[in-house]
């Protein structure tokens, strides 16, 4: 049976890891949900992870949504569709490519910086002495991180979709030709609530996706530097795939009869 | 129980604590007596810090009691365990400041957060504590990246006392000091417990230190208590691994492990 042994290890492993991560989140969320909230962490918070990802999420939206626009013209134009870029550029931004890219670029970003620092309080015992000072750790770190992230990452994706939906607009008037005033309402008529709000839903589980990742990765860190530089790799590694694994389980949530 | 049914302060018995495979306590015992200074001396590695996390709660103990004013607090639920978590202060090794805080921030931490003082109170009480261990109000205005490492430990000080606990711990309080600093900051410490009137529990490898802020001094090796007794019979214990050890000796019964 030498074949089942490694195998059954790498299951057993990965169940343990889920195993904590539930552990983790359910801890978490329920230090979330109960006072003291520390409010003025959680205000830092969501000027960090919102606010300063502006940049990066915006950038990220206008080259996608000009991309988007140029590729669905050129592909479409095959087959006498380009009156379908509109359409094209807004559903993808909204539905996917918004909420997507967001939660990446924030993963890289904030995921990051959030294990870095917890991982480096934990190797430096500065949990150990919150934990002294009569303070929850998971209250005082991990809550305000989570409740920024899920917060504002729908925010992110809102100023993304219309950053987006902006840069295909700019493409397809000044490059490609179309008629303004058409595309604008084309890009509106045919746009639904339910892409918007399945949209935003994926913004806020993303958030909590990376927060967590980055919370949950660094708590657990040790040994020194080495350990904090790993447990910021893996935070942004498994809040990538999360978010993927979670983007497709959102999308059938919604969109599957 | 000593005399008069008074409990001690701190009392463990038999504490066991391995991780995985390694057994770091094998049945530890020690007793703190109310307002006294125990030192505990052992060597690197050899599970001091250990001991201490598990008194604090910290470190989840495989077995054995820990009771503090004769009350049990091995096993007790969040909320007793955050009762108890009041009395403690605790310096730590590296000094776990946090360095996203201004060093009063630091100092007032406890305050604010644990006794629910109004900040600008909290900051008078954190000023006049920094000005306990030497430090003048504009290092309040500083981070602790700022400070140099003496004055680093000093902070560390500050912030333990702050709250003005009835226990303290001293995690190697002078380790990486300069031996100039290291004395300056055992006189801190001396004066800082008596003044509270606190008890105060400490490890270190630093014999001077020991012998600065002992009252009654214990060594340990492997796990348990070897020796232990007041800080006056350090030099005539007539135990082999106490003398090699507060002589530093390369050679007798302590074989050092080169791999933790
Ligand atoms: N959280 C932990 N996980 C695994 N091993 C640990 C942990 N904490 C301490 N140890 C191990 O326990 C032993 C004693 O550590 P410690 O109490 O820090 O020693 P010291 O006496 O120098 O303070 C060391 O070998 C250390 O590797
Ligand atoms: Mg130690």
């Amino acid at each position: 049976m030498p074949v089942f042994a490694p195998i059954g290890r790498a299951v057993l492993t990965l169940l343990a890891v889920a195993g904590r991560i539930a552990l983790f989140t359910t801890g978490s969320v329920g230090h979330g949900l109960t006072p003291p909230f520390y409010l003025r962490l959680i205000l830092r918070q969501m000027i960090d992870i919102g606010f300063y990802s502006l940049p990066v999420v915006g950038l990220t939206a206008i080259f996608t949504g000009m991309v988007l626009a140029l590729q669905s013209f050129t592909g479409f134009s095959r087959f006498s569709a380009e009156s379908a870029v509109p359409n094209i550029v807004v559903l993808s931004m909204t539905r996917e490519l918004g909420p997507v890219l967001a939660g990446l670029m924030v993963a890289g970003r904030v995921g990051a910086a959030i294990a870095a620092e917890i991982g480096t309080m934990r190797v430096t015992e500065q949990i150990d002495a919150l934990t002294t000072l009569s303070t929850n750790p998971f209250k005082y770190l991990v809550a305000p991180r989570l409740i920024a992230g899920t917060l504002m990452l729908p925010l992110l994706v809102v100023v993304a979709d219309i950053i987006g939906v902006f840069g295909g607009y700019m493409v397809s008037v000044y490059k490609l030709g179309f008629n303004p005033t058409t595309y604008l309402r084309n890009t509106l008529d045919f746009l639904e609530t339910l892409d918007v709000v399945s949209g935003l839903v994926k913004a806020g589980v993303f958030g909590f996706i990376v927060t967590l990742m980055g919370c949950y990765h660094g708590y657990r860190s040790k040994g020194g530097a080495q350990g904090v530089g790993a447990a910021t790799t893996n935070a942004v590694v498994s809040a990538s795939v999360l978010i993927l694994l979670f983007n497709y389980i959102v999308t059938t949530l919604f969109f599957s009869q | 129980m000593s005399a008069g049914g008074i409990p001690p302060k701190i009392q463990v018995r038999g504490l066991c604590k391995a991780f995985g495979p390694k057994q770091v306590l094998r049945g530890l015992d020690i007793e703190v007596a109310r307002g006294s200074s125990l030192v505990v001396i052992g060597g690197s590695g050899s599970g001091k810090s250990v001991l201490i996390k598990s008194i604090i709660g910290l470190v989840a103990p495989d077995s054995g009691s820990i009771e503090i004013d004769g009350e049990e607090v091995t096993g007790l639920s969040p909320s007793e365990r955050a009762r108890v978590t009041r009395k403690f202060g605790m310096l730590f090794q590296g000094g776990a400041l946090f360095d996203s805080l201004l060093v009063w921030e630091n100092v007032a931490f406890g305050l604010i957060e644990a006794q629910r003082m109004k900040r600008a109170e909290a900051k008078e009480r954190a000023i006049a504590t920094l000005a306990q261990v030497g430090l003048g109000p504009d290092v309040g205005h500083l981070r602790p990246s700022e400070l140099s490492g003496g004055m680093q430990k000093r902070v560390s000080l500050a912030r333990a006392i702050a709250t003005r606990p009835e226990i303290i711990f001293f995690d190697e309080p002078t380790t990486g000091l300069d031996p100039i600093m290291g004395s300056v900051i055992d006189g801190l410490i001396s004066d800082c417990v008596k003044k509270l009137g606190a008890t105060a529990l400490s490890i270190t490898h630093d014999m001077a230190s020991a012998r600065r802020i002992a009252d009654h001094i214990a060594m340990i090796f492997e796990g348990r208590i070897i020796w232990h007794g007041p800080i006056a019979d350090i030099d005539r214990s007539g135990n082999p691994y106490v003398e090699q050890f507060i002589h530093g000796k390369a050679d007798g019964p302590i074989r050092m492990q080169v791999r933790a």
